[in-house]
């Protein structure tokens, strides 16, 4: 299949987000490099300046990675340091890749790269096979509950692109898939060999694969749903702020009162009831607004503004959701939690927990064990330092409307953050 | 596959749903925020959004242009008639007066401009006490910007740390910031040029007249289109031609506009928004490759220039 840029896209296609999990040595900048050379995003004056470099560096060809060569602090290094977003359309649809660094000590970036992918490559190097990196990479893509992974078994061209390597490969990845249960309802995981170097099986087919017959990158790209990938279809509306135009000198918006938000999950039409958060009131849907254009009805993801029958009182970090259908408000919650900050937990710290639009004051219940992202092994801890993943519960001054982050990513996931610095410490997963 | 029956966004709403999202999120968390205008495509598209976030309310920020002084009247007027329909407030603060300040010294008469828009910045939000600046900066533009998060922490000196930013995880920004810090905020981060226009053309957004083919006197200059001879809104012309510069006239558009001694034009002869979108489907050049001359000077010039403050 070519890819034609050339024609312009259509303004009903869609969108899909996905990462990138490897090392520099698996072909992961190349395996990008690749997907943006062949979908033709990459124009002549940065390929131009890629020639140079590659020239620079002694190199011969062109070096695809180097376009995801990011800041100067980091090309100093010679490391990734931080998680890239990179863009590519094929027409159909539009792809937002968050490129981040494979290494143990950027699980946290790994996480951060996760939380907003629908789908996750997860590069191999043919010759290496299933390494602890790639447990570890999987797990972490499992936690942060991506739907789609893609298993690419990358540089086929040096192993004479043998089938043997490949169904070896996938036999041992199942084996572990199993292991931690990675294959739950809704998510799949797809094998694809392929030569990111040579091109084989990215956007064409490439010569050296024929026994392989399922589908190419980019045709798997284009054909995985990029619905939303929550399980829940629970109607889930965080208030994020409330429009009240009363100066204004027309009548009709004297009493208007506008609650706006983005529809997390689920979907809600003119007409329906719905509950406001924590405090219970109960009310109709009167009308749903974009600016001011008025719709029958508002989807996932969609960002409007609710009005409803009855005068309640709703402000920033309350939740509209559907009557009969609510989240109990909770004021203890456990999660898996990854510290991302250079500064370890301290359990006898306050910290402030950020849930959907709401915040509350957080204190440290107890920490139930670590998990070794490599072995997958629960161990004793006491304390929690940067990139650590651990099960723990935090007590809470105010009540939030929580889910379980595998039924609902948006209304069971939270950050943590250290008041006196302002700084984002952690991510949290709720269990349950 | 699963959820194959669900409904979903197509991708220009739902870039337009994100980008509402976390205007009202500025709105929500910050006490002091403010959007930054230029009259420019991107910023245009800002508005458009801010309108379809806050509508029928007033936008719960002012609006702010930080002027060169070289900047083409016709965007300045159709700013200023911009701000006017939509009866927002409008603040202009001006490099001119930081250099009469003394806080802009340029190293020479024709230096450009655009990189002392930073001083000037910081200035007006100190005057301000700004707690947060909206802007229509995109991670396609610049790989300086491709790791920029969509609200970027900056110290009480302006400076952003790409070694220090915050983790920004899901749909949960941390516009926390304490007094004289400073959060810049990035609606579009995740458009491509291509957007843009798309968006323009689909919300029939009005743009100020250079951005469509025009004929223009111009030299070579360092293998760039170089504009000469542009008047200002002062009446003074800018960009005069060197000697042995020949002056030629040209069809050509501008991809971006901004300081007139550092933007560049292309050659073009798509005179509407979906002739634009058809050649920006088939360019072979970046937005910034072909326009930004100050971007050209080294691999990390944008890099230094937002640590030092730069948008």
């Amino acid at each position: 299949m070519t890819v034609d840029i050339m024609t312009t896209p259509q303004h009903n296609d869609s969108l899909l987000r996905f990462m990138t999990c490897g090392s520099v040595d698996d072909g992961k900048s190349t395996l990008i490099g690749r997907l943006l050379f062949d979908t033709k995003t990459i124009l002549a004056d940065t390929l131009t300046q890629m020639e140079k470099t590659s020239k620079k560096r002694g190199m011969g060809a062109v070096d695809l990675s180097l376009l995801t060569d990011g800041l100067q602090a980091e090309r100093e290094q010679g490391i990734t340091i931080d998680v890239a977003y990179r863009y590519f359309s094929t027409g159909t649809r539009k792809y937002i890749i968050a490129d981040a660094p494979g290494h143990e000590q950027y699980t946290r970036n790994m996480v951060t790269a996760a939380s907003t992918a629908n789908l996750a490559i997860i590069l191999i190097d043919a010759r290496k096979g299933v390494l602890t990196q790639t447990r570890r990479h999987s797990y972490l893509a499992h936690l942060v509950g991506i739907p789609h992974i893609v298993v690419a078994v990358n540089k086929m061209d040096l192993v004479d692109y043998d089938q043997a390597v490949f169904e070896r490969i996938r036999a041992d990845y199942l084996a572990f898939a199993e292991q931690i249960g990675l294959q739950r309802a809704g998510h799949d995981i797809t094998f694809i060999p392929l030569s990111a170097l040579n091109g084989d099986m990215i956007v064409d087919r490439g010569e050296g694969l024929d026994w392989y017959t399922g589908p190419t990158l980019i045709d798997l790209l284009e054909s995985v749903p990029a619905a939303h990938s929550e399980q829940s279809e629970d109607f889930r509306f965080p208030v994020q702020f409330v429009c009240r135009p009363h100066a204004s000198d027309d009548p009709e918006l004297h009493d208007f009162r506008g609650f706006m938000g983005k529809v997390e999950s689920g979907e809600i039409a003119v007409g329906d009831a719905v509950t406001a958060l924590p405090s219970g009131q109960t009310s109709t849907v009167k009308a749903i607004q974009l600016g001011i254009e008025q719709l029958p009805t508002a989807i996932t993801e969609q960002s409007v503004t609710l009005l409803l029958e009855d005068e309640i009182d709703i402000s920033r970090g309350d939740m509209i959701v559907k009557t009969g259908a609510a989240p109990e408000p909770v004021k203890q919650i456990d999660a898996f939690v990854c510290w991302l900050s250079e500064t370890p937990l301290s359990a006898a710290r306050t910290y402030i927990i950020r849930h959907t639009t709401r915040e509350s004051k957080a204190k440290v219940g107890e920490i139930a064990y670590k998990v070794d992202v490599n072995t997958l092994e629960e161990l004793p801890t006491q304390g929690l330092a940067m990139n650590d993943i651990a099960r723990i519960s935090f007590r809470l001054a105010q009540p939030l409307m929580v889910d379980a982050y595998s039924r609902n990513r948006a209304t069971g996931a939270f950050i943590v953050i250290d008041e006196s610095t302002n700084n984002t410490v952690g991510a949290g997963m709720i269990t349950g | 596959m699963s959820n194959l029956n669900k409904k979903t966004l197509s991708h220009l709403d739902w870039l337009e749903s994100e980008a509402i999202h976390i205007l009202r999120e500025v709105a929500g968390q910050c006490s002091n925020p403010v959007l930054l205008f230029s009259g420019g495509k991107d910023s245009l598209c800002i508005l458009r959004l801010a309108e379809k976030a806050f509508r029928p309310g007033r936008f719960p920020f002012p609006l702010m242009h930080i002027d060169t002084g070289h900047n083409y009247q016709e965007v300045i007027n159709f700013r200023d008639q911009r701000a006017a329909e939509l009866g927002e407030r409008l603040i202009v603060r001006s490099v001119e007066d930081s250099m009469k300040r003394g806080t802009v010294v340029l190293k020479s008469e024709d230096e450009s401009r655009n990189k002392h828009q930073s001083v000037t910045l910081l200035e007006a939000i100190e005057e301000f006490g700004f707690d947060c600046c909206i802007g229509g900066a995109r991670r396609d533009e610049e790989k300086a910007r491709a790791k920029e998060r969509i609200m970027s922490f900056r110290d009480e000196f302006g400076q952003w740390d790409p070694k220090n930013q915050r983790p920004e995880l899901w749909n949960l920004y941390n516009a926390r910031s304490h007094k004289g810090e400073n959060i810049r905020a990035f609606p579009i981060s995740n458009w491509t040029e291509m957007d843009v226009w798309q968006y323009i053309e689909r919300e029939q957004l009005q743009l100020p007249s250079i951005y469509f083919a025009h004929q223009r006197d111009v030299v070579m200059r360092n293998g760039s289109i170089f504009p000469v001879n542009v008047p200002l809104t002062t009446g003074e012309v800018i960009n005069q031609p060197k000697a042995g510069e020949e002056v030629i006239s040209m069809q050509v558009r501008f991809r971006t506009v901004g300081d007139i001694t550092c933007t560049a034009p292309v050659i073009s002869d798509a005179d509407d928004v979906s002739k634009i979108v058809l050649e920006t489907a088939t360019t072979t050049i970046t937005e910034r490759g072909a326009t930004r001359l100050d971007d050209q000077t080294s691999d990390a010039s944008m890099e230094q220039r937002k640590k030092e403050g730069y948008f």
